[in-house]
């Protein structure tokens, strides 16, 4: 019975019974609400999933056609990637963080911002400076795409995280403390029965007593009544003429009739 | 949190030299003031530590905001990539001019793969 299950540690009172029965009225509460929030986090989940599969492949096209252009300066402009990397200098592609409100979790997108000057303006400039610049204009949509991508993939992360966490919580309000608290409900109301019953018990038990006197008593009442009575009579017997009959000398007078 | 997040700007790059390079050319590149720079150039003779050293750093550092590796490079620290789990900065792996993608290594893909079941 409730005395296996997990209960709250209280005294079964009925303050406490009122207190419990609010407890899972809140539970229930909290619950569907956790719930509701659970379905709206993953309905956006599957969402940013579809979106990652097409930007993925998105990204897989647009890198190769970066890829070539590269290939293409390689080609007119021959190697410049030692050149480019020595004259890195401070970045004039920034991503910007800023962030989105679905049910209360905080989903963090990028935002691709351009500031600065370009450190590659001479760059090529002997010969295929045209093609390094198609190329850059390439790279820099294809790094927009990763952008893209990067801030759908956090969201991805983050969501993931905080559904797992609502789900754990939304079971263990179901599994742990909504059948917890019934627990405890049930418990403080067999203990009231119980006290009601052992009530019930001592005013029986208390007027069987007063019952068992009072036959005790009249029991004894009758005993000396019987006593008495014995008593009288051998009274009555022994002085019959003196006490009974006080009037007895008076009534042998005649009868007066008017 | 959100603090965190304002002081990451930079796009990090892990990758062979092609593509670390016209990812440069559009702009990404930085050198802070400790003449670290935000891009590694992995190539045959890269030793491995040295690819997993820069991950690391990458990743710990406060003001990048995503880092892209070439999923060859990838795969040769697959295990980090794998274990990696933070939210900040994002990890993106990309494909390189000679490695064709494969979507099936990804490991956010692999990720999605495993809570959808079959559905994808």
């Amino acid at each position: 019975m409730s005395g296996t299950a997990a209960r709250f540690n209280i005294f079964p009172t009925r303050m406490a019974l009122t207190t419990m029965k609010n407890r899972l009225k809140g539970a229930h509460t909290g619950h569907s609400l956790l719930k509701r929030k659970s379905e709206a986090l993953t309905r956006r989940f599957r969402e940013i999933v579809k979106k990652i599969d097409d930007a993925k492949r998105k990204m897989g096209k647009i890198m190769q056609v970066a890829n070539f252009s590269y290939a293409e300066v390689k080609y007119s402009a021959g190697d410049i990637g030692y050149q480019v990397r020595e004259s890195v200098k401070t970045a004039q592609l920034k991503v910007k963080a800023r962030s989105e409100n679905v049910s209360g979790v905080q989903l963090p997108a990028f935002d691709l911002i351009v500031d600065g000057q370009n450190a590659f303006e001479l760059t090529g400039l002997g010969r295929g400076g045209q093609q390094i610049g198609k190329c850059r204009d390439t790279y820099r949509k294809a790094i927009e795409v990763l952008v893209e991508l990067a801030s759908l993939q956090t969201a991805f992360v983050i969501l993931d995280e905080v559904i797992k966490v609502t789900n754990r919580r939304v079971n263990a309000i179901e599994h742990v403390i909504i059948p917890k608290i019934e627990n405890t409900i049930k418990f403080i109301t067999a203990e009231l029965d119980e006290a009601d019953r052992e009530e019930f018990f001592r005013l029986k038990k208390v007027q069987g007593k007063k019952k068992e006197r009072q036959e005790v008593e009249n029991q004894l009442q009758a005993k000396e009544r019987a006593e008495r009575e014995a008593a009288g009579i051998a009274v009555a017997e022994s002085g019959d003429s003196g006490a009974a009959n006080l009037l007895n000398e008076y009534e042998q007078d005649p009868d007066v009739i008017f | 949190m959100s603090l965190l997040q304002k002081d990451r700007s930079l796009i990090a790059v892990l990758g062979d030299e092609d593509s670390v390079t016209g990812i440069l050319l559009a702009g990404t590149g930085h050198i802070d003031s400790k003449q670290k720079p935000n891009f590694l150039v992995v190539d045959a003779k890269t030793p491995l530590p040295k690819i997993e050293e820069a991950f690391q750093e990458f990743s710990k550092r406060k003001d990048v905001a995503i880092i892209l590796i070439t999923q060859q490079v990838a795969d040769q620290i697959r295990e980090l990539v794998d274990s990696y789990n933070q939210a900040f900065p994002t990890i993106l792996e990309i494909p390189s001019k000679d490695h064709p993608y494969d979507p099936s290594k990804d490991s956010v893909l692999k990720r999605v793969q495993r809570l959808f079941g079959e559905e994808k």
